[in-house]
């Protein structure tokens, strides 16, 4: 049928080991607006960077036809050049190059070598007015606020002459006026003929302007939905994203829960850069030795920037409210304050935040707690060895010695040093943030125990992640957090899928 | 059952580290080697020796400090125009205002560290990058000390200050077959001090069930420091004796090791250099650590400026030109990584030694200057060059 735009037929992928992509297959209607749902690691932007040809040919298993056509992308440019164009959530675009500058960019109006810029401006103006920006194209990106400059990225799509538009959760640092603008603009554009794939968390939206919805999980094609059926809700679409199978996933575990360990009241932080934008907006929670507390929340909710600005004001701007711990005000104004008083946060991103990635095992274990080996600033390098080695041996770090650079250590081996130096350095109140993000199921099972272990011995552990399975197969009692808010405080009996879903998911009004 | 397969399997990454070492090593005794030879056997002369040392003094204290800059990510550009200044005050606190030469000393390290507290404050607490706060700090200081010798030049200076550039310790246990046997007694302390300092950390090793070097290559290791050493030590016992800044140079290496390897300054500062964030996040307070990391350079730079003006004699307005990049050069090809977080003392002094042997030999063979700078630029490129290919071939990325 001439009808289908693009076809993906069987597509695997997989990364050392772990499988991303298992066999998805989909097809793509001409002038159709087709939404992709998954939770984080279903595969989504795995799956659009094997179309766009951001993994070149031969790096997966699978085919993709494009209007009829057999295709393999060697890069994003063979993509570009048959009009499939993909605008990223972190945009990319140039600051300090004007509007007209960055439609153009790696794509520029010449004349004999020579720019034509009254021809540039010009063609940028139309594209402007077909996106609805009414901005002169001389005006550098930086002076352009998030919703304006997704809008050139559009503008720049269109004149690469897009046929198939790809974006990738373009409302998620949207404000809901802009949002809609945005979807008008879609709209527009399917009516003008462009197909668009849209990958987005906000089930609204979907609902709203999406034509079909391919729902993902676990790198497989679940089902697709006609989203103008009746029977396409919500909560249909939740069902099919998060159904899985639980069992066996955790190691079991009795807790007990002791006293209120750590408690935060009225905690608000700005944005470091655009300082009038609310990122964590009066968030009140607390912990209990012995207890695990889970935070769940989609991508972008606010949970990393809660955490780290209570980890002795990592992020953030402008941040107000008090933290508890044993029931006295503690002060957090440095990460060094934090760790004296029991705190410790394993990041989300490990390679950025948590690791010296050339350094060894020993110098990364010892890292956060290197005053425990010393004496007059002076390292006691022999029991600093053994302290790793034993860590080694305990969680089990797969590596031939602790001389190993942890750079070249597996992701579910990284992390596992990671927990080392924050558990070395003798906390009360772990925050780890999505724990087992990128690991292979085995070593999940490991990191599982490892933090039932510490709830055992009675720390007050907070687990933040963005998938459901986890948090409800870990926590006993889980907080829910939306845009920033905590929208939700449910017990473990009560924490199903759906309604954590829900409540995630959850805006403003 | 983990015991038995874990020695013979930690020995690959304890050899590649080695190899990386022993490479730099091994380049300076081919070079020594390749000039003893084009010289006609006369680059390893005692006054030669001699000279390699006290001529290169300055390139080695400063490139101790500058390859703490340079592992936590900085640089340092400004240290030749310090080492004017540090000149210029020590020369004008003992001719004009007639201190003593110890006083003039003490007054010049103070000067070095207060220049490198100036800059720490710009790069640590105003944030600053180090290459525009040492860019300007070249000027800063170069004029400074335009101003304070007003382009002159100022000379005679005691013999007892220019004894720290340029002077030997007496000889206090006369001589015997025309070598000084003071030189010989220390050298051969040295030797033994050295030996029982790496048996006694081989016996704690073993007493703590940590894993230990090979028997055999420890022995070598040994072996070949104590021949060199000694081969050192009976050079200079035929020349002057014992320069006095050969016993500073051996104490700042020793220190500096020990502060890199063993402390928890040197700790953090390599923290910072392999990951800046991590660093952070494990509560380093990367602020100070920045801040001192450049009033060391600072300091040492004076003594530099010390050790330099005591060799010339006097004070010159145009004293330290290039001496920064003399020291940047040597931190790299002593295997420091230009991204930071690597690097070591001793690499940093071989660094310097071979620029030091690639001076003076092409000066015996009477190469012209122009060459010999040309020279060095090349062998830094290919050096650098050498260490991005074998990290390529690692597949580190």
């Amino acid at each position: 049928m001439s009808n289908v735009i693009l076809r993906m037929v069987d597509i695997s992928k997989d990364f050392s080991g772990v499988k991303a992509l298992d066999g998805v297959s989909m097809e793509v209607e001409r002038g159709k607006v087709h939404a992709i749902c998954g939770e984080n690691g279903a595969g989504k932007s795995t799956l659009m960077k094997v179309l766009s040809g951001v993994y070149p040919a031969g790096s997966f298993d699978g085919s993709i036809e494009f209007e009829g056509e057999p295709v393999a992308f060697r890069s994003i440019n063979d993509s570009e050049h048959l009009g499939i164009v993909i605008i990223h959530q972190e945009l990319a675009l140039s600051p300090y190059l004007s509007v007209a500058e960055n439609i153009f960019l790696g794509n520029e109006i010449q004349n004999r070598g020579r720019i034509d810029w009254n021809r540039t401006n010009r063609e940028a103006q139309l594209l402007l007015a077909r996106v609805g920006l009414d901005e002169n194209p001389a005006t550098k990106i930086l002076e352009l606020g998030v919703g304006k400059q997704q809008l050139v990225e559009i503008a720049k799509a269109l004149s690469k002459r897009v046929k198939l538009l790809i974006l990738d959760e373009p409302t998620a640092a949207l404000n809901d006026e802009d949002s809609s603008h945005l979807l008008g603009l879609i709209e527009q554009l399917r009516s003008q003929g462009i197909t668009c794939i849209i990958i987005s968390h906000k089930l609204k939206e979907i609902l709203r302007i999406a034509d079909t919805v391919t729902i993902l999980r676990d790198g497989k094609t679940i089902e697709t939905l006609d989203s103008h059926s009746p029977d396409t809700t919500e909560r249909r679409i939740i069902r099919a994203m998060v159904g899985r199978d639980l069992n066996n996933m955790f190691p079991p575990r009795e807790p007990h829960i002791g006293e209120e360990m750590f408690r935060v009241e009225n905690w608000t932080v700005h944005h470091p850069v655009d300082v009038g934008r609310t990122v964590v907006d009066d968030a009140s929670f607390s912990v209990r030795a012995g207890e695990i507390v889970g935070f769940a929340g989609l991508m972008g909710a606010g949970r990393t920037e809660l955490a780290m600005s209570i980890f002795g004001r990592s992020y953030g701007t402008d941040i107000s409210g008090t933290a508890y711990k044993n029931g006295r005000q503690v002060n957090l104004r440095t990460v060094d304050e934090a760790i004296k008083n029991g705190l410790a946060y394993a990041t989300e991103d490990r390679k950025r935040y948590g690791l010296n990635l050339i350094g060894d095992i020993t110098v990364n274990v010892s890292a956060a707690a290197l005053s425990r080996l010393t004496k007059l600033g002076v390292i006691d390098r022999n029991r600093e060895y053994k302290v790793a080695d034993s860590y080694r041996h305990k969680m089990n770090i797969k590596a031939p010695t602790v001389a190993s650079i942890t750079g070249k250590l597996s992701g579910g081996n990284q992390q596992k040093v990671v927990l080392s130096k924050w558990i070395f350095s003798g906390p009360d109140i772990l925050i780890l943030d999505e724990p087992t993000r990128g690991i292979d199921v085995g070593a999940k099972y490991e990191i599982y125990g490892i933090i039932n272990e510490l709830a055992a011995q009675g720390k007050a552990v907070i687990v933040i992640s963005s998938e459901l399975p986890e948090i409800i197969g870990l926590a006993d009692r889980i907080y829910t957090i939306s845009e920033g808010r905590i929208t939700g405080e449910v017990a473990r009996e009560d924490a199903t899928q759906e309604t954590l879903m829900h409540y995630m998911t959850a805006g403003r009004n | 059952m983990s015991q038995t397969t874990a020695p013979s399997r930690r020995k690959l990454p304890k050899l590649s580290i080695n190899l990386r070492q022993y490479g730099i090593l091994a380049a300076l005794v081919v070079i020594i080697i390749l000039f003893q030879i084009l010289t006609q056997g006369r680059l390893l002369l005692p006054g030669n020796v001699n000279n390699l040392i006290q001529q290169n003094a300055y390139v080695i204290i400063l490139a101790i400090g500058m390859v703490i800059v340079i592992i936590a990510g900085h640089i340092d550009l400004s240290v030749g125009s310090v080492v004017a200044l540090v000149g210029a005050v020590a020369a004008i606190s003992m001719q004009t205002w007639g201190l003593p030469w110890w006083v003039a000393i003490i007054l010049s390290l103070a000067t070095g560290a207060a220049v490198g507290a100036w800059q720490g404050f710009w790069v640590a607490f105003v944030g600053i990058p180090a290459f525009i706060v040492t860019l300007a700090g070249m000027l800063i200081f170069r004029g400074l000390t335009l101003v304070l010798l007003t382009g002159g030049t100022i000379a005679g200076l005691p013999r007892e200050f220019t004894a720290v550039g340029a002077g030997w310790l007496p000889p206090a246990f006369g001589e015997l077959g025309g070598r000084d046997l003071l030189t010989l007694a220390i050298g051969a302390a040295a030797s033994v001090g050295f030996v029982v300092q790496q048996l006694r950390a081989r016996a704690a090793l073993r007493r703590l069930e940590l894993p230990r070097e090979v028997g055999g290559s420890f022995i070598a290791r040994m072996v070949i420091v104590v021949v060199a050493i000694m081969a050192l030590s009976w050079a200079l016992a035929g020349y002057s004796g014992m320069p006095i800044i050969l016993i500073i140079l051996a104490g700042l290496i020793l220190l500096y090791t020990f502060v890199l390897n063993q402390t928890v300054f040197g700790r953090h500062v390599y923290a910072m250099g392999g990951n800046l964030f991590a660093a952070q996040m494990s509560g380093v307070k990367t602020r100070w650590v920045n801040f001192f990391i450049f009033v060391n350079m600072g300091l040492l730079a004076g003594l530099a400026g010390v050790v330099s003006t005591a060799r010339a004699g006097g004070a010159v307005a145009g004293a330290g030109q290039n001496f920064e990049l003399d020291a940047i050069a040597a931190v790299f090809i002593g295997g420091a990584a230009v991204q930071g977080g690597v690097g070591t003392v001793v690499g940093a002094v071989v660094g310097g030694l071979v620029m030091g042997v690639l001076n003076m030999g092409l000066s015996i063979l009477s190469v012209d200057a122009a060459w010999q700078m040309a020279i060095k630029g090349l062998v830094l490129l290919l050096a650098v060059a050498f260490d991005v290919f074998n990290k390529r071939r690692g597949g580190s990325r």
